[in-house]
C-alpha cells in the first residue's frame, strides 16, 4: 500500500468540489447547469474512490485501516485520526453513493439556487464521510456536529410549506442531544487521557462513570437513531425536506446514531451497555409497534415511510445490544439495507410528487396503469422493507430476530409483532396508491424517464445481492464486531 | 442437473417478466410452458430415480449466511418426500400453464400472468427442496408473494387488491409463528438445517422456554409456533379467512395454488419436520383437533355457499383439515397421499370449474347456471369424476386417502383420535352432501341464465380440455396405483429416511386391521351424503329452502362463515386503526411534542417574555437591582468570614 491519504481524499473531495461551486458565474441558467455537471463529477469520483477503498480493504484484517494520524491540539492529545474497518466500510461506500442518486434525482426538481443546493449537499456528503471514517472522539463530534448545518439549510431553503418549523425542531432536538454526548467526550478525554478510538477501547473506566456517561451518548444517539419517544422530529423532517433532503436523512444521518452506539456505548462504555440493555429493548419494542401503527393511519405516503423508518431503527437498536454475533451483523446489516430501501422508497416519492405535486394517499389511485414500471420497482423496494426473503431487508431482520430471540425472547416476540404490521401499512399503501379501477386517466402522471429509470435499478440491484447472496457483506462486517461481543466484564 | 428444476421456473419468470410487454403473448406462452415441461420431465425422472434407487442427498448450490455457528446455504435436499412433492408441483404447474393458454387467451397483459405462474412454481420449489429452514421460509413468503400478486392480477377490481392484501397479511400472521418458530429452534438447536435439528432432538428434550413468565417445554413450543405458520399456509380455522377470498384470482391461480400446491406447503413442512414433532404429544394432539375441527368447520360452511368458486375453496380447506388431521396422527404417509391425490382431483374440479365459468363469460354464481348438462357434456363428465373423487366413492382416488386417514384416526385409540374420528366422519358426509348439490346446481335442472349467454356457452378448446383429462386419470388411478406405496406394507421403505415415525404411533399401520365397521362407514355416510343432495336438490327442489327458514339462525351463522370475518374486522382491524389514531394524535401530538419541542419552546418563550419585563428601560430600576446585589454580596462575605 503506498502512502497516497486515500481517506482524507475521499472526505475532503467533494468540500473541494462545494468550494469550486463558489466560483461558478453567469447567467443563473447557466450557472445552474454547471453547477449540477461540477457536482456529479465531483460525486462520481468520489464515489469511484471508496469503491477503490472497498477493493484495496483487507476483510481479513483486524483493527482500522489505512489509518492517518496527525497530531492536531498537542496539549489535549486531540489529533486528526482516521481510519476505515469493516464497520464504517460500507457506510462510507453508502454515502458516496446516495449522494451520486441525490444529485441524479434533483436535476430537475431544484429549481432555485441550484449551486448553492448542490454546494450543501458535496458538504453534507464531506461531513458524513468525515462522521463515519474518524477515529478519534473529537474530530467524530466536529463531523457528527457539522452534518446538522447543511441539513438545516437544505431543509430550511429547499423544503415544503412547514420547513422552518421543521428545520428548527430538527435542530433543537438533535443539538440538545449532541451537547449532552460533548459533555461525555469530554469526561472520556480527561479521565482516559485520550480521544483516539483504539486507545479508548483498551481503556477501563468504572462501571459507575460508564453509566453516566453512556446516558450523554445515548441522549445523541437516541435522537439521531431515532428511537422512541426522540422521534416525533423525524416526520416533519421529512415530509418539509426535498426528497434529496430526505434521501439523505432516511439513508445516512439515521445511520450515525447506530454507528454511534456501535463505536462509543458498547466497545468503550461495554458494563453500562450490558446494564442498559433492557431499558433499550424496551425503547426498541415500543418503538416497532407504536411506529408501525401510527404509519397505518397516515395520509401523507412521505410521513408513512418516515414513521416506517422509527420501526426499522426499532430494529437496529434492539439488535445493537442484544450482545451476539448474529443479532451485532444483523443490526448492521439492517443499517445497510434500510439505507438503500429507505432511500429508495424516498425516491419513489418524489417522483410522484414531481408529476402529481401532491403525496396525499387519497390523491392517488390506480397509478400502475399510467406508470407500470415504476409500479414493479417500487413494489421491489415495498418488499424489501417488509423483509422478504431473498431481499436485503429479510438479511438484516432475520439476523436481528435470531439474535435477539437468544437475549431476550419476549423483545423478539414483540419485534416479530412488526413483520405482520409492517406488511399492513406498507400493502395497505400500496393497494391505495397503485390499485383500483381508474375512473378518468390522472393527469400529468407518466411513467419513469431514463435518469429515473437507471437511479431506481441501481437501488435494486443491491438490495437483491445483499438479499440473496450476503456473504461478501457479512464477511466484512462480522471481523470488528467480535472485539465487542462479551466486551462486558462479567 | 437438479438445480435446473426450480431454476427452469425462475428463469422463465425472468425472461417473460422483464420483457413483459414487448415479448408478445404466443412467445410467453411458450417460453413459460416448454420450461416447465422440461422441469417436470426432470423432476418426474428424479422422482423415479429416487424411488427405485433410494438415493437421498443433499445438493449444496451456494452458501447463503455464514456467521459464526449460524451457517446456512441454498441447497436441495433430494429424498423421497421432496421429489414426490415437486414431481406434484411441476405436473399439476405445467398443466396449468397450459390450460391459462386457453383460458386467459386475449388477457390484456398475459405475458405477466404467465410469468407470476412461472414465478410461484419456482418459489413453491425451493420451499419443498429446501435442506433447512430458512430457505423453506424463503420459498413460503415467496409463494405467498406470488399468491398475492395473482390473486391481485385483475388489479383494477378493488375487491380483488383488497383479497390479495388480505391473503398477504393472514399468511403473515402465520408466519409470524414461523419465524419465532426458526428463531426458537436457532436458540435450543444451534443450526437451521434438518438433518442436524433431528440429529440433536435428544439433547433438547425436556428443555424449557419461558416467555412472559410462562414455561413451556422447548420442542412442544417450537412445534406450536411452526405449526402456526402452517395454519397460515393451509388455511386452518382460524387463518382460514384468506382462502375463500383469494377466489377473486383467476381460475388457473385458484387451481394451482388455492388448491394443488400452495395450501400443501403447511401440511409438507409438518411433514418434513415429522422428525421434531414426534416428540410432542402435546403439539400433535393439537394439530389433530384443529384439523379435524377444520375439515368439518370448512364443510358446513361448504354447504350452503351459492358462487361455484367458494364452494370448491371451503371444500379445499376442509380437505387440508382432513390432512392436517393425518399429520396429528403421525400419520405422515397417509397426509402425503391425500395432498397428492388431492391435488389432482381438486385441480381437476377447479380447472373443470374453470371451464364452466369460461362457458358462461364469467358467471360464477351457480343460482344463475343449470342446465348445462347437455351443452358442455365434457366437463360435466370430468366434473363428475372430480366430485366423486372428493366424495370418497371406490376406484377414485379420493376413497383411498380419506379412509385411510379416518382409519387412523380409529386405530389411535386415544380420546383426541375418536373426536377426529367423529368430526372426519361428519365432514364426510357434508362432503357428499355439498358436491353433489355444486353438481346439481351448476349443470342439472333448466338454465337459469339469460338469452344473451346463452348464445355464448361452448365447449372448451382443446388447449383446456386436454390438461382436464390428463387430470382426470390422476384423479382416477393416483389412488390405487399409489396406495402401497405412500401407505401400504412398502410404505417404509418408499420413505425411506424422509418421514420418521416414533415406534409407538401405530395409528397408520393398524389401520389396515381397523374393524370393518370402522372401514366401510365412510363410504356409507358419503352414498347417503350423495343421495341427501340428490333428494334435495334433484327431486324436491323445495326442501332446501323449506330447511333454511326453519333452521334460519343456523342457516345465517353458516351463511356468515360462523361469523368468524366480522369477529376479526371489529377485533383486530377496526381496534388496531383506532389504536394507531390514538397513538399518533395522543400520542405523538399531544404528548411527545406538546411536552417535548413545543413545550420546550414555549417554556423559552414565556421565559423570553418575563426576562423581557426587567429590561423597562428606567435608571433607578437598574439602580435598585445593583445596590441590593452589592447589599447581598458583602453579606454573604461577611457570613462567609464570621
Amino acid at each position: 500500500m503506498n502512502d497516497w491519504p486515500l481517506l482524507s481524499t475521499i472526505i475532503f473531495l467533494p468540500l473541494l468540489g462545494a468550494l469550486l461551486l463558489t466560483l461558478i458565474r453567469g447567467q443563473d441558467k447557466d450557472v445552474a447547469l454547471a453547477a449540477k455537471a461540477t457536482a456529479l463529477w465531483v460525486a462520481m469520483s468520489t464515489f469511484l474512490l471508496t469503491l477503490v477503498l472497498w477493493y484495496a480493504f483487507d476483510p481479513r484484517q483486524e483493527g482500522f485501516q489505512f489509518a492517518e494520524s496527525s497530531v492536531w491540539i498537542a496539549e489535549s492529545g486531540i489529533g486528526y485520526r482516521v481510519g476505515v474497518d469493516g464497520i464504517s466500510l460500507f457506510f462510507v461506500v453508502l454515502a458516496s453513493f446516495l449522494t451520486v442518486l441525490c444529485i441524479l434525482a434533483s436535476w430537475r426538481s431544484v429549481a432555485k439556487r441550484v449551486r448553492d443546493f448542490m454546494a450543501a449537499f458535496l458538504v453534507l456528503e464531506s461531513l458524513s464521510l468525515g462522521a463515519f471514517l474518524a477515529t478519534d472522539t473529537v474530530l467524530f463530534y466536529l463531523f457528527f456536529e457539522g452534518v446538522l448545518l447543511p441539513m438545516f439549510y437544505i431543509i430550511g431553503v429547499w423544503g415544503g410549506e412547514r420547513r422552518i418549523y421543521a428545520a428548527f425542531k430538527f435542530f433543537l432536538y438533535t443539538l440538545l442531544g449532541s451537547l449532552l454526548m460533548l459533555l461525555s467526550i469530554l469526561s472520556l478525554t480527561w479521565i482516559g487521557g485520550t480521544t483516539s478510538f483504539s486507545e479508548l477501547m483498551q481503556t477501563e473506566f468504572s462501571p459507575a462513570l460508564q453509566k453516566i456517561l453512556w446516558l450523554g451518548f445515548f441522549a445523541s444517539f437516541a435522537v439521531k437513531t431515532p428511537m422512541w419517544p426522540f422521534h416525533t422530529w423525524l416526520p416533519d423532517a421529512h415530509v418539509e425536506a426535498p426528497t434529496a433532503g430526505s434521501v439523505m436523512l432516511a439513508g445516512l444521518l439515521l445511520k450515525m446514531g447506530g454507528y454511534g452506539f456501535l463505536r462509543f456505548c458498547l466497545p468503550i462504555l461495554p458494563d453500562a451497555s450490558q446494564f442498559y440493555a433492557p431499558l433499550v429493548f424496551v425503547l426498541s419494542a415500543i418503538a416497532v409497534v407504536y411506529a408501525s401503527l401510527v404509519a397505518l393511519v397516515q395520509t401523507d405516503i412521505k410521513k408513512l415511510i418516515a414513521y416506517s423508518s422509527v420501526a426499522h431503527m426499532g430494529f437496529v437498536t434492539a439488535g445493537l445490544f442484544a450482545d451476539n454475533a448474529q443479532a451485532l451483523s444483523g443490526a448492521v446489516m439492517q443499517m445497510i439495507s434500510h439505507g438503500l430501501v429507505s432511500a429508495a422508497l424516498f425516491l419513489c416519492v418524489g417522483i410522484l410528487y414531481e408529476r402529481a405535486k401532491t403525496r396525499d394517499i387519497g390523491a392517488f389511485r390506480a397509478v400502475v396503469q399510467p406508470m407500470p414500471v415504476y409500479a414493479r420497482l417500487t413494489m421491489v423496494f415495498m418488499l424489501a422493507s417488509i423483509g422478504l426473503p431473498g431481499t436485503s431487508g429479510f438479511v438484516g431482520e432475520i439476523l436481528t430476530l435470531l439474535g435477539v430471540f437468544r437475549a431476550s425472547p419476549a423483545t423478539a416476540w414483540v419485534l416479530a409483532l412488526g413483520m405482520i404490521l409492517g406488511a399492513g401499512y406498507m400493502l395497505h399503501l400500496y393497494r391505495r396508491v397503485f390499485f383500483g379501477a381508474s375512473e378518468a386517466k390522472p393527469a400529468a402522471l407518466y411513467d419513469l424517464h431514463l435518469r429515473e429509470n437507471v437511479i431506481l435499478t441501481s437501488l435494486v440491484l443491491p438490495v437483491l445481492w445483499i438479499g440473496l447472496y450476503p456473504m461478501p457483506f457479512l464477511r466484512i462486517v462480522a471481523l470488528p464486531l467480535a472485539p465487542i461481543l462479551g466486551a462486558a466484564a462479567p | 442437473m437438479l438445480a435446473a428444476i426450480p431454476l427452469l421456473p425462475l428463469f422463465a419468470a425472468l425472461i417473460v417478466g422483464l420483457s413483459s410487454r414487448r415479448i408478445g403473448d404466443a412467445l410467453a406462452l411458450f417460453v413459460t410452458c416448454l420450461f416447465m415441461l422440461v422441469a417436470t420431465v426432470i423432476a418426474l425422472q428424479l422422482c423415479f430415480s429416487v424411488v427405485v434407487q433410494d438415493t437421498e442427498k443433499t445438493i449444496v448450490l451456494a452458501p447463503w449466511f455464514s456467521l459464526g455457528s449460524f451457517e446456512v446455504a441454498w441447497a436441495m435436499r433430494i429424498d423421497t418426500l421432496s421429489a414426490v412433492m415437486m414431481a406434484v408441483v411441476c405436473l399439476v404447474s405445467t398443466l396449468v400453464h397450459i390450460y391459462s393458454a386457453g383460458y386467459m387467451r386475449g388477457d390484456a397483459s398475459l405475458p405477466r400472468f404467465m410469468a407470476y405462474l412461472s414465478l410461484f412454481t419456482f418459489f413453491m420449489l425451493a420451499l419443498v427442496s429446501a435442506d433447512n429452514l430458512l430457505q423453506m421460509f424463503f420459498g413460503w413468503e415467496g409463494v405467498g408473494l406470488a399468491s398475492y400478486l395473482l390473486i391481485g392480477y385483475w388489479h383494477h377490481k378493488e375487491s380483488a387488491a383488497r383479497a390479495g392484501v388480505k391473503a398477504f397479511l393472514v399468511n403473515r400472521i402465520g408466519d409470524f409463528g414461523f419465524v419465532l418458530g426458526i428463531c426458537a429452534t436457532y436458540a435450543m438447536f444451534d443450526t437451521l438445517v434438518f438433518s442436524e435439528i433431528f440429529a440433536r432432538v435428544p439433547e433438547v428434550l425436556g428443555r424449557e422456554f419461558s416467555v412472559f413468565g410462562w414455561k413451556i417445554e422447548a420442542v412442544t413450543a417450537i412445534c406450536l409456533l411452526l405449526f402456526a405458520g402452517a395454519m397460515g399456509k393451509s388455511a386452518q380455522l382460524g387463518l382460514h379467512i384468506w382462502l375463500p377470498d383469494a377466489m377473486e384470482g383467476p381460475t388457473p391461480v385458484s387451481a394451482l395454488i388455492h388448491a394443488a400446491t400452495m395450501v400443501t406447503a403447511g401440511v409438507f413442512m409438518l411433514c418434513r419436520m415429522s422428525g421434531l414433532f414426534e416428540y410432542s404429544e402435546d403439539a400433535l394432539a393439537i394439530i389433530t383437533c384443529l384439523g379435524a375441527a377444520t375439515a368439518l368447520f370448512a364443510a358446513t360452511v361448504a354447504v350452503v355457499q351459492n358462487d361455484l368458486k367458494r364452494v370448491i375453496a371451503y371444500s379445499t380447506c376442509s380437505q387440508l383439515g382432513y390432512m392436517i388431521l393425518a399429520v396429528g396422527l403421525s400419520a405422515y404417509g397417509a397426509a402425503m397421499f391425500h395432498l397428492t391425490t388431492h391435488a389432482f382431483f381438486k385441480a381437476l374440479l377447479f380447472l373443470a370449474a374453470g371451464s364452466l365459468i369460461h362457458a358462461l363469460s364469467g358467471e360464477q354464481d351457480m343460482r344463475k347456471m343449470g342446465g348445462l348438462r347437455a351443452m358442455v357434456p365434457l366437463t360435466y363428465l370430468l366434473f363428475w369424476v372430480g366430485v366423486l373423487a372428493l366424495a370418497g366413492i371406490p376406484i377414485l382416488s379420493g376413497f383411498y386417502s380419506k379412509d385411510i386417514i379416518i382409519e387412523a384416526a380409529w386405530t389411535s385409540h386415544t380420546i383426541v383420535g375418536l373426536f377426529a374420528f367423529v368430526l372426519a366422519n361428519l365432514g364426510v358426509f357434508l362432503t357428499a352432501c355439498y358436491s353433489t348439490r355444486m353438481l346439481v346446481m351448476s349443470f342439472h335442472h333448466s338454465p337459469r341464465f339469460d338469452e344473451k349467454v346463452m348464445t355464448h356457452v361452448h365447449e372448451a378448446p382443446p388447449v383446456m380440455s386436454i390438461p382436464l383429462l390428463l387430470l382426470a386419470c390422476g384423479a382416477i388411478g393416483s389412488g390405487f396405483l399409489l396406495k402401497e406405496m405412500f401407505v401400504g406394507n412398502g410404505s417404509e421403505a418408499f420413505w425411506g429416511g424422509s418421514l420418521f415415525v416414533e415406534d409407538y404411533h401405530t395409528a397408520l399401520l393398524d389401520a389396515h386391521h381397523a374393524p370393518r365397521w370402522v372401514k366401510s362407514l365412510p363410504l356409507f355416510l358419503a352414498v347417503l351424503g350423495i343421495a341427501f343432495g340428490l333428494l334435495c336438490y334433484q327431486i324436491f327442489t323445495t326442501l332446501p329452502a323449506r330447511l333454511a327458514r326453519f333452521f334460519r339462525p343456523l342457516y345465517r351463522f353458516l351463511c356468515e362463515q360462523w361469523y368468524i370475518d366480522a369477529l376479526y374486522r371489529l377485533l383486530f382491524v377496526k381496534s388496531a386503526f383506532a389504536l394507531a389514531r390514538l397513538l399518533w394524535q395522543g400520542g405523538d401530538m399531544k404528548t411527545i411534542d406538546a411536552f417535548g419541542p413545543d413545550g420546550f419552546s414555549a417554556v423559552v418563550r414565556w421565559l423570553g417574555g418575563r426576562f423581557r419585563l426587567l429590561q423597562s428601560g428606567y435608571v433607578y430600576h437598574y439602580v435598585f437591582a445593583v445596590v441590593t446585589g452589592v447589599v447581598l454580596l458583602g453579606a454573604f462575605a461577611v457570613i462567609r468570614n464570621l
